[in-house]
């Protein structure tokens, strides 16, 4: 039996909460397998049992402090199930895409400039003294400027459409609890043509640097996978409501337009000895083959077009890059965000010209039934919420499937290709280190939720042998 | 120095669905009623890189969380501008926020930290711990006077970091 030795990077950095990275060497020091282990949310079947339905969809937003309002919505339309009421009026329903659309337009802008596009601006091994947000801001200014205007433009439609920046209500089983008033509206139309100007420009910069550095990013820490998203029914992307569309890794449909209330039959969630988070599949093909990417490249690859014009010609920009093929290269992530970003723009300037948004019918009720499934295209993937509720409008189940659980083996499969590629010895490079956290970054994982107090982050990597001896140690920060 | 008549913010911030990660926000609920004037009260789930451009229109800000393992019940200290490389995507820490103010806003804002002590992080709860309700209850009853007599720098001569680190910090201000 041959020795194993253990390489441990201890968490990632600039990546939420706390992630190890394992990576297992054989004794002729080539890697076999690298392991990111993920510290996720524990408790959330026993905490959410017991409770009173219409509370869940702001209780579900204390899971996590970076995509509470994917939380908020995603739970909103489980409940929208159990009253019935999942036909939502006009109202509801663009109010409610008002809101995703902030969202997803304030965490993109937030992780490309903040996380990315340190790495994209200065390359992969800058010193880490200027390879962040705030080497950007010296060295770009205008750009680092752009990117905080546009996150807190982002958060300024959350806080007005869910009422408040934490634990918002603005969503309700069936509905929505208030409009948007003229003077809320004229709030954010001030700025709406400033912020398409940006996200263009940020659209621009993601493609720019791709295809600048394609023989570079081609190859890195990339591999052929599945991807699997929500869809309209006619194709289109659709970020807040569709069904379920998964294709292969030549593009090729593994189901198309199946009903999410029934995902129970389509995906399945397989278990390893090493990893407190699952490893969701595809059933049909099995645990070894099944498994998928979800997120912005994902998205890019199921739809047939997307129903925005800008992002549809940005859409077709990407794809030609790959002969209209399947793109399975993990650095796409971050050109794919930007269309979505851009995408976003278009349907937040479009509804807030929409007078639907003052209109007064919020809440639609029908036939009550006791289970629901909600889901929701979250920044970072599809995002499912699952409830039984019982006749005294209890929650007696509650299970999740979170973006990053879905990525878990895709981002395996990304850091074991760069400690592959770059990976000598047992040494824990600089360049080896910033080369894994892109890769892990590309995903915008979210591995544990915002619990963060004074004190928490730090940075430790070690070298350990199969015995937990540790043979070498190293710490950033 | 005293900061009397200055655009003050107090901006608390963790997940109150966390247990202890939730001392921020409970002290700006707790402190809000009592709002003077010049005084703004904000919490979030965290801090991030847009709170840059909000601190620039203050000339004080005190940013209140929760502390892991610093001195109960809780310590108050400057904030010294920062460079250094973040690390979280979607947070930042305060001297981050602080420099990013600077750097791109040109705020001169004077920053300082309020660290109170808890002890439950990471599982979902409604409630803080006993111990760390306490320390909220000292710390509020400091935070409350400082607000109103904000002699800010003195604080931090008696109950910063290293004044108190290790022993329990007396929640009466120092007299101007």
């Amino acid at each position: 039996m041959s020795v194993i030795k253990r390489v441990v990077i201890e968490p990632v950095t600039r990546v939420e909460g706390h992630g190890k990275v394992t990576i297992l060497l054989d004794e002729a020091g080539k890697v076999v397998q690298a392991r990111l282990h993920v510290v996720e949310f524990r408790g959330f079947e026993r905490f959410i049992q017991g409770r009173l339905f219409w509370e869940v969809p702001v209780l579900v937003q204390r899971l996590c402090g970076i995509c509470p309002v994917s939380h908020h919505l995603a739970a909103a339309k489980a409940m929208d199930r159990i009253v019935g009421g999942e036909d939502l009026t006009p109202t509801a329903e663009k109010i409610r895409r008002l809101m995703h659309y902030g969202q997803m337009y304030q965490s993109h802008a937030l992780h490309f400039f903040h996380l990315a596009s340190p790495d994209l601006l200065f390359g992969f091994d800058a010193d880490p003294a200027i390879r962040n947000v705030i080497g950007v801001a010296g060295k770009y200014p205008e750009l680092a400027v752009q990117a905080v205007m546009m996150r807190k433009y982002g958060q300024e439609i959350i806080k007005i459409t869910a009422g408040k920046k934490i634990h918002g209500t603005g969503a309700i089983p069936g509905g929505m609890n208030k409009n948007l008033s003229l003077a809320e509206r004229d709030v954010l139309l001030k700025d709406v043509d400033q912020q398409m100007t940006w996200a263009k420009s940020a659209v621009k910069i993601a493609r720019d640097y791709t295809t600048a550095h394609l023989k570079e990013l081609l190859p890195f820490g990339s591999f052929e996978s599945n991807h699997l998203s929500l869809v309209r029914a006619d194709g289109a992307m659709d970020l807040y409501h569709g069904n379920l569309r998964a294709v292969d890794a030549q593009g090729k449909s593994i189901f198309d337009q199946i009903d999410y209330q029934k995902y129970v039959d389509f995906i399945a969630e397989d278990v390893r000895d090493w990893s407190y988070m699952k490893f969701p599949f595809i059933k049909k093909l099995g645990p070894e083959t099944g498994w998928y990417r979800v997120g912005p490249l994902a998205r890019l690859n199921t739809a047939d077009f997307i129903d925005t014009p800008a992002a549809e010609s940005a859409r077709k920009e990407f794809r030609a890059v790959t002969g209209g093929k399947t793109n399975n290269v993990t650095m796409a992530y971050h050109w794919a965000r930007m269309v979505e970003l851009l995408h976003s723009m278009e349907k937040i300037q479009a509804l807030l010209n929409d007078k639907d948004l003052q209109g007064q019918d919020l809440v639609v009720k029908g036939q009550r039934r006791e289970e629901g499934v909600g889901v929701i295209e979250a920044p970072r993937g599809t995002l499912f919420h699952h409830y039984r509720v019982d006749r005294n409008d209890q929650v007696v189940m509650g299970n999740l499937i979170v973006s990053t659980t879905h990525n878990n083996e895709p981002m395996n499969r990304a850091v074991t290709k760069v400690a592959q590629d770059h990976l000598s010895g047992v040494e824990i490079t600089e360049g080896l280190l910033n080369r894994i956290e892109v890769a892990i970054r590309a995903y915008d994982p979210c591995l544990s939720c915002a619990t963060h107090a004074l004190g928490q982050m730090a940075l430790d990597v070690s070298v350990v042998d199969p015995e937990g001896k540790v043979l070498a140690e190293k710490s950033r920060g | 120095m005293n900061h009397v008549g200055s655009r003050i913010l107090v901006y608390g911030y963790g997940n109150p669905g966390r247990g202890d990660d939730g001392l921020g926000p409970a002290l700006v609920a707790a402190l809000e009623p009592l709002a003077a004037a010049g005084l703004t009260c904000e919490s979030d789930y965290q801090l991030a890189i847009e709170d840059a451009a909000t601190l620039a229109e203050y000339d004080v800000v005190v940013f209140v969380d929760a502390d892991m393992s610093g001195p109960a019940p809780f310590w108050f200290d400057r904030v010294e501008p920062s460079r250094e490389l973040g690390f979280s995507s979607h947070s930042a820490t305060p001297g981050q926020v602080v420099g990013l103010a600077r750097e791109m806003f040109g705020a001169q804002v004077k920053a300082y930290a309020l660290g109170i002590r808890g002890y439950r992080f990471g599982e979902l709860g409604d409630s803080l711990s006993e111990q760390a309700s306490a320390n909220l209850a000292l710390a509020l009853t400091f935070a409350q006077r400082a607000v109103r007599e904000q002699h800010f720098e003195q604080y931090t001569r008696q109950f910063g970091v290293d004044s108190g680190r290790g022993r329990a910090c007396d929640p009466q201000p120092a007299e101007a």
